[in-house]
């Protein structure tokens, strides 16, 4: 046989995944380890989904979207952030994934180089050399909260360099940046012509400050690719509905894949969103509440037994040290699966600057994160005392 | 003052959802001093804000049959007193689990509670009917009960999440 593509036989699979293997075969565990809210769909929503089915809008729908749809995300993102897209710069994905896939692939040629900031979801180095460029990552620490400095963009940036892709709040850390630091960004790509990709899937789950809409910032919107959806904010993970809004030119590029391998996002789903975006304001307040919440109580915990975190600001998720330990992520993570059924993911799962720290999404039950918590107290105490005696017997040793 | 009073919310919604919730935890879950949730839950409760702590409980699942009726009464309202006083007469009866004076086709909607049939008729017929400036009663009898008060008295649907999702 023939041997396949390279660069994607070369892409090793999610480390999520492979964790998922382990964990899913085992009895009471805790799962800290999802990436989705723990609500379901508010039922308006899904009202609206069944509504739109039992009428018949089964049909396709035009290429980049429901006009309404469309117009309601246009007025939506305007009374928000005051930005202003126009009907034509706005395109209806199946999820942000998509949107964030079409805008690499509208924009990259073989070889361009993008900037992405580390640790980071999953998708996107592998996203990034699936469509020919070539991933560049820069890292933050959490030492300093993640914070990512304009220097460490700029020192980056080669001639080859296409574009930035920034997530905030982030996945897998629930840092937020703020909005001096974007702007210094924003001028560093318009000093080298740089695109920008700023996936903002957690936006709306912003628990302090102020959440930055990239393309607000000065000089920003014009070369900004700015990726949204429904998933988070709305618990619609499932429903597979996300939006791109992007400089006309560049809209016209993700329009033709997009209609070329997509053709377009299902007609009910988009129905449910456009209930979503136009009438569920008070159900994202209430889970946002709600998170916030778990997160107080969480973060608490987690600095309490010894793990500690600095305060994610955003998302649904805390990303804590476990370097003392003196295991690596992995280890930690499969340790605490087997000895005290918790599943947490892996820090390096997110890039190597995840290494010596784990992923918890508190977006689970709040029995559930209690008990997690003192399962995962005993592990910490139980870590400690088996480092003691090992540090003993090599004092041992050395006599 | 106004976040005070967001924060002064958010403690009695989360008491409001489970009465029994430490005073450590609402503390860690709004970022307060737990004395302050403390004094606080106390003012509260000397305020009469917080009328009492209760448990919901279902008494079907349990074993107890228990019957509710929902009973539509039009009065002829007292001058002076309004509806007041007679409610009052109402709701001084501890069948009485209710009294709301409403608008529509009707003033009163009370809701007697009682262990039969037939106990929650007689007392209707014999105590509510018949005092005086009550002109009719109009009694639906509660037959299934799917959600009450917000708690769901239905099987709630199972996490269906994958145990890891990116």
């Amino acid at each position: 046989m023939k041997s396949l593509n390279e660069t994607v036989t070369a892409t090793p699979p999610s480390g999520i995944r492979r964790f998922f293997d382990i964990a899913a075969q085992m009895d009471d565990v805790i799962s800290l380890s999802v990436g989705e809210p723990d609500f379901v769909t508010p039922w308006r929503i899904r009202e609206a989904g069944i509504y739109a089915i039992e009428h018949g809008f089964t049909a396709y729908t035009s290429n980049s979207g429901l006009p309404k749809l469309i117009q309601a995300i246009s007025e939506y993102l305007h009374s928000r952030y005051q930005v202003y897209y126009e009907k034509d710069q706005i395109l209806i994905t199946v999820g942000v994934s998509e949107g964030l896939d079409l805008a690499l692939r509208a924009i990259l040629n073989t070889g361009d180089e993008v900037i992405y900031a580390e640790p980071c979801y999953v998708s996107y180095a592998p996203g990034i050399r699936f469509a020919g460029g070539v991933a560049v990552p820069v890292h933050t620490h959490g030492d300093d909260g993640f914070r990512i400095h304009p220097k460490d963009i700029e020192a980056a940036v080669t001639p080859k360099t296409k574009a930035l892709l920034l997530c905030y709040p982030n996945n897998p850390t629930g840092a937020t940046q703020n909005r001096e630091d974007l702007q210094r960004i924003v001028d560093i790509a318009v000093k080298h012509d740089l695109y920008i990709i700023s996936d903002e899937i957690y936006d709306r789950l912003t628990y302090i400050g102020k959440h930055t809409c990239l393309s607000s910032l000065n000089g920003a919107a014009d070369r900004t690719i700015l990726l949204n959806g429904f998933s988070k904010a709305y618990a619609m993970t499932g429903w597979r509905v996300a939006y791109a809004c992007a400089p006309k030119p560049i809209a016209e590029n993700m329009l033709k894949i997009h209609q070329y391998t997509m053709l377009c996002a299902p007609h009910m789903v988009q129905l449910a969103a456009l209930e979503a975006i136009l009438k569920a304001g008070n159900d994202v307040e209430e889970m946002v509440a709600d998170y916030d919440h778990r997160r107080r109580l969480f973060v608490r915990g987690l600095n309490e037994i010894g793990m500690g975190c600095i305060e994610p600001k955003g998302a649904f998720y805390a990303f804590p040290s476990i370097r003392h330990t003196g295991l690596t992520s992995e280890q930690f993570a499969s340790k605490l699966l087997l000895e005290e059924r918790v599943a947490v993911v892996p820090g390096n799962a997110f890039g190597a600057s995840g290494e010596g720290y784990v992923r918890c999404c508190y977006a689970t039950a709040l029995s559930q994160l209690e008990e997690a918590l003192e399962r995962m107290e005993r592990f910490m105490q139980k870590i400690q005392m088996e480092r003691k005696s090992t540090n003993v017997s090599s004092e041992a040793l050395k006599i | 003052m106004h976040d005070d009073m967001t924060k002064d919310r958010e403690i009695l919604k989360l008491l409001e959802q489970d009465s029994r919730m430490p005073a450590e935890r609402i503390a860690a879950m709004v970022g307060e001093d737990v004395d302050n949730i403390r004094n606080r839950i106390r003012e509260w409760e000397n305020a009469g804000i917080i009328r009492r702590y209760k448990t919901v409980i279902d008494w079907e699942r349990y074993g107890v049959e228990r019957v509710f009726a929902f009973i539509d009464v039009s009065v002829t309202p007292e001058r002076g007193a309004g509806f007041d006083d007679i409610a009052r007469r109402i709701y001084r009866y501890p069948e009485v689990h209710s009294v709301y004076l409403v608008s529509g086709g009707h003033d009163l909607r009370v809701v007697v509670e009682g262990d039969s049939m037939k106990q929650v008729a007689n007392f209707v017929a014999e105590k509510l009917a018949t005092i005086d400036r009550v002109n009719s009663t109009n009694t639906h009898f509660l037959l299934k009960k799917y959600k009450d008060d917000g708690d769901l008295f239905v099987e709630t649907d199972a996490d269906h999440r994958l145990m890891v999702t990116p």
